[in-house]
């Protein structure tokens, strides 16, 4: 029924998500969270692992169920399946980090709408073994859960001079307040995008010298 | 008067003080995605405020009188309930106004997956919103929303025609203008300090 699915490996589809695919860096996906609520390490911390775990448990269930969902109600079903698992966590939180869970407020409940969830379930989970699914799951999550942490640890590092609380920077150092208000958010992702466009162009620049060395400097 | 008071201050509350997506981060796929152009990007905030006024409405009859023995299915009933609304809603204007149908275009379907929908209903909730504040914090968000949107697609037609260096052409940019619109949103929070 389905066209023929390439041949998928765990490594790589682990892999990929971390750096390569990253949903936040590369694909710019899931803004909402990865800006709203990274103002300390520990918050990012804490959101990526509870996307982490509703992203997981998602692409596990719809992968077994892959073939029982019809096409036309897939995207409903997929959306309940995803705020099942978010009302779990949500709950989870509030037992275990009520702490944590008051700072998040409703962004724990806004990953339901997180397209980076969807995403990769639409994309991926619904179309391949359970197995490739969950290394999918795993490297998106871990993606995601690294970004929101660069950007936690950027934001609480120049806005409050800490690191998960603890004070790195020493007494003279004057903390950017602006960097834990919502406009820091933007700047930061403005600047990490840059590096990112930098390193890419390094990198296009590099491969292009090596296979092609004389047409290099013959362009230019 | 102290209610009157209590709406006006809700109102520019979820417009400009705690601006939607200046300030909550909520609903930024439209805000990078669709703000190439200033006409879209004005029928983009108008369609937002029609569904953030449904919402409103879902939710608190939703909270009211459904979910008052279930509230551990808030979450699942309020997605469900409010994108198939949105839906029903899209289907009742384009019988009853073709026009209107037409200027909301693609984005009244789109907007269901907007954060900013299911994050107003939560917000509303979470803070014990009754109906006429519901539906006026919605209002704000909207125009909130609109503001956010028609300002950022204004500053984009711009840079397109300066000279921006090329390594922050493009989205990196995009994300500065919001810091610093950001920045200057924040302003607003002098607004009521006095009171």
């Amino acid at each position: 029924m389905s066209p023929r699915q390439p041949e998928r490996h765990f490594g790589p589809e682990l892999l990929k998500g971390l750096w390569r695919e990253n949903p936040v860096f590369i694909a710019v996906l899931g803004l909402c969270p990865a800006l709203a609520v990274t103002n300390s390490l520990l918050n990012g911390l804490v959101m990526g692992a509870a996307t982490a775990f509703v992203l997981i448990g998602a692409a596990t269930i719809v992968s077994l169920l892959r073939r029982l969902i019809p096409s036309q109600v897939r995207i409903s079903t997929y959306i309940i399946i995803i705020a099942t698992f978010v009302t779990v966590v949500d709950f989870l939180l509030a037992a275990l980090m009520p702490e944590a869970h008051k700072q998040l407020g409703a962004f724990i409940a806004l990953i339901v709408a997180n397209c980076v969830i969807l995403g990769r379930i639409e994309a991926f989970a619904s179309k391949n073994p359970v197995g490739v699914s969950v290394a999918d799951a795993v490297g998106m999550a871990g993606g995601f859960t690294l970004a929101l942490s660069m950007i936690g640890a950027i934001r609480e590092l120049l806005g409050s001079g800490s690191l998960l609380g603890f004070d790195v920077m020493g007494p003279r150092f004057e903390p950017w307040a602006i960097m834990i208000l919502p406009p820091g958010g933007f700047l930061s992702m403005g600047v990490i995008l840059a590096v990112f466009a930098y390193l890419e162009k390094r990198k296009a620049r590099a491969s292009e010298a090596a296979s092609h060395p004389r047409d290099g400097e013959a362009a230019r | 008067m102290s209610d009157f008071g209590e709406l006006v201050f809700i109102f520019a509350s979820a417009s400009v003080i705690n601006n939607f997506t200046l300030a909550y981060f909520l609903g930024l796929c439209p805000f990078f995605g669709v703000t190439g152009r200033l006409d879209t990007a004005l029928r983009l905030g108008l369609a937002n405020i029609f569904v953030l006024l449904i919402t409103s409405f879902a939710a608190w009859v939703l909270n009211t009188f459904i979910l008052v023995n279930a509230p551990y299915l808030r979450l699942i009933s309020f997605i469900v309930v409010i994108a198939s609304t949105v839906q029903f809603v899209e289907m009742a204007i384009k019988k009853l106004s073709p026009a209107l149908f037409r200027a909301l275009g693609i984005f009244l379907p789109l907007i269901t997956t907007n954060c900013a929908i299911l994050g107003l209903a939560l917000f509303q909730t979470s803070r014990g919103y009754g109906l006429v504040e519901g539906l006026v914090f919605a209002l704000g968000a909207g125009v909130g929303l609109t503001l956010a949107l028609v300002i950022m697609a204004g500053i984009r037609v711009e840079t397109e025609v300066n000279g921006v260096p090329e390594l922050v052409r493009g989205t990196a940019m995009s994300f500065f203008i919001a810091g610093v619109l950001s920045l200057a949103f924040m302003g607003f929070a002098g607004l009521f300090s006095s009171a």
